[in-house]
């Protein structure tokens, strides 16, 4: 039987080997637990992103809970025209006027690190290019002809695209990668900070519960650890007669 | 007992049979003593089933089966509402739980022999408790309104268009639309909440068979026909043990180690690196952009890949509709294919045990397979599993009567 078994695993392996092979991301090293981190990260998002991009299941007030911020703070830097702490963060600009600027509705990001991943969103914030054929002169490696115009652009710089000879004789070129060929407002490793400090909070955002529903898992599979002794010994005792 | 207590259980006695339901069916019912890992998962089956519709009731108190408010009232549970997330990775967590549970105890009768007279009644009504599962979470499926959600609905109903003549009729009557839409949304709900009611039905008609021909054994030996005479009863069989409280306080270990495999996923990867929750499926259901890669969640993938596997005939997908549902109703068939002398694996013969083997390692294999987006290679790899996975069957009754069998033993082993 136990020949069958490991011809069985054998049999399984070349299974193993086929796993796809996913688009190069950078990683993002974000860290949870960094508040301060999460803190510049709402910061950066309201005022660079809520314009376009809502969080339409987040509320302010969760947030601030979260995050440490006290009510003054989050009304000050936080909270802008008539939004209430206890509102769901969404955005100001209309549908319609959304369709007529970008050619799409910017979509909610409160889940995108769900959708796609943390990785793939710090990526993307640092992957625009300049392309003269897209109506907001940039295009975005990860996602070919984007609407969405560099927001990041002064802060970032400009980037050129690295291209690598088409597949096929008479094919299109291929974007493989940037370079910076003009430095912005912030140094490259300041803008890589920055980006992630937006990834971190937007992985939050994502679920907010995530730190502590970890924080709980631990107590519990502690406390399954110790029910397991008196399961285990009352099971033993009963069985002694069976044996 | 006091002499009070007594009397109030004599008086319940005379009018609903307490205590000898209770001795029929867990002090006095015997179980075979040699038992081992397996029979785990019939009580873990039990248990995330209970599980299931415990947490599905308390997520209908928040959810919304309307296709404008789906998406948005489960991140309203995973939130605002007090343990909303832990409810609801209950329940996601719980579905892929189930499954596993489920497809560990089905195998376990397979190494057992469990489908054999006497149990064939037994064995099939776990078969329609399996469909009846698969009909559930087919319909659980659809309600967060994700993109994987509405996609992976409108692949599968879609199948049933492939039927010929009624067929286009057919998905339209299932749909309630022409497309999956709010109609479909609210029938599947309805569906999804009255199906695991069913499902309960069936469980006890599945008990009620199982005590009715007695539990099986790693050995597949029937020990009711062995001697008689235990340290309980000098008509029980002799290597039967009262099932209360032996089995209650091992099952009881078995429910403590499930739970702590079951929280080390809910608590650090309730996705299950977007196995158990896909990632498409936090994208809102948008019936204008097809995702790029639809499948099905992991338990549905084996039956998914066999779909792929077959090419369109005749201008038409049903021969790949007729084997995909081909090959869950093959399961009913199971009793009478097997003809080995031996009913457990662990007397059959090499030819029995690899063919399990080759048939366990196709089964996995379909559901890898089923997850990946098609090509040429893959579609080989669905197409030759798919064979293996149906030779196990249908060339069962040949290998399983000239396989060299070992001989049964009259008593159980320990």
């Amino acid at each position: 039987m136990r020949k069958v078994i490991i011809a069985a695993l054998l049999l399984l392996a070349p299974g193993l080997l086929l796993a796809s092979e996913t688009a190069h991301l950078e990683n993002a090293d974000i860290d949870l637990r960094d508040q301060a981190s999460l803190q510049r990260g709402a910061k950066y998002f309201v005022n660079y992103c809520m314009g376009c991009h809502s969080l339409q299941y987040m509320r302010y007030n969760r947030l601030a809970k979260d995050l440490g911020i006290d009510t003054v703070s989050l009304r000050e830097n936080l909270l802008f025209g008539d939004a209430k702490a206890g509102d769901l963060m969404t955005k100001s600009m209309r549908d319609e006027d959304a369709l007529k600027w970008f050619g799409v509705v910017p979509p909610d990001l409160t889940l995108v690190t769900r959708w796609r991943s943390p990785d793939w969103v710090y990526t993307y914030l640092k992957s625009f290019y300049l392309d003269d054929t897209r109506p907001y002169g940039v295009n975005n490696v990860l996602f070919p002809l984007v609407g969405m115009p560099d927001v990041l652009g002064d802060l970032q710089g400009k980037q050129e695209a690295i291209m690598s000879p088409p597949h096929e004789p008479g094919g299109e070129p291929m974007v493989t990668g940037v370079k910076l060929i003009e430095q912005g407002s912030l140094s490259p490793e300041e803008f890589d900070s920055m980006v992630r400090d937006i990834t971190a909070f937007l992985t939050y955002a994502g679920e907010p519960i995530q730190l502590e529903r970890q924080r709980l898992g631990f107590y519990v599979l502690l406390f399954l650890g110790l029910l397991f002794i008196p399961a285990y010994l009352l099971k033993k005792e009963f069985w002694r007669d069976v044996h | 007992m006091s002499a009070e207590k007594t009397e109030n259980l004599s008086w319940i006695d005379k009018r609903f049979p307490l205590t000898e339901t209770w001795r029929a069916h867990l002090s006095e019912y015997f179980a075979p003593k040699n038992l081992n890992f397996w029979s785990f998962f019939g009580s873990l089956a039990i248990l995330t089933l209970v599980m299931q519709i415990v947490t599905g009731i308390w997520l209908a108190m928040n959810y919304k089966p309307d296709a404008t408010l789906a998406f948005a009232s489960v991140e309203y549970i995973m939130r605002d509402v007090d343990w909303g997330w832990l409810i609801r990775y209950m329940h996601s967590t719980g579905a892929s739980a189930f499954f596993i549970v489920i497809y560990m105890h089905m195998f376990r009768a397979l190494l057992w022999g469990s489908y054999r007279k006497p149990r064939e009644l037994l064995w099939m009504i776990g078969v329609v408790i399996y469909l009846a599962m698969m009909a559930t979470a087919f319909f659980g499926y659809l309600l967060p309104w994700g993109q994987m959600s509405y996609w992976g609905a409108q692949v599968i109903v879609n199948l049933f268009a492939a039927v010929p003549v009624i067929g286009d009729d057919l998905s339209v009557w299932v749909r309630g639309d022409y497309v999956i839409s709010d109609a479909t949304l609210n029938r599947f709900f309805a569906f999804h909440f009255l199906l695991p009611f069913v499902l309960v039905g069936l469980v006890f008609l599945h008990i009620v068979a199982l005590h009715h021909v007695g539990s099986n054994n790693p050995d597949g030996i029937e020990i009711k026909q062995g001697p008689k005479g235990n340290r309980w009863s000098d008509k029980a069989p002799a290597d039967g043990i009262p099932f209360h409280p032996y089995y209650t306080v091992k099952d009881l270990m078995g429910v403590v180690v499930f739970l702590a495999l079951f929280s080390v996923v809910m608590f650090f990867m309730p996705t299950f690196g977007g196995i158990f929750l896909e990632a498409p499926n936090f994208q809102p259901a948008n019936p204008m952009q097809t995702p790029p890669h639809i499948a099905p969640v992991w338990y549905f993938t084996p039956f998914y890949a066999m779909l792929r596997a077959i090419p369109p005939m005749w201008n038409s997908q049903f021969p790949g509709v007729v084997v995909m549902f081909g090959a869950i109703l093959i399961l009913f068939a199971l009793p009478w294919l097997d003809r080995s002398p031996a009913k457990s694996m662990r007397y059959k013969g090499p030819i029995f045990k690899v063919a399990t083997a080759v048939f366990a390692v196709s089964f996995v294999m379909l559901a890898w397979l089923g997850m990946q987006p098609a090509s040429d290679f893959y579609t080989l790899l669905s197409q030759i599993f798919t064979g293996l996975y149906f030779a196990f069957f249908l060339l069962m009754p040949i290998y399983s009567s000239i396989d060299k069998t070992k001989p049964v033993p009259e008593r159980v082993t320990s």
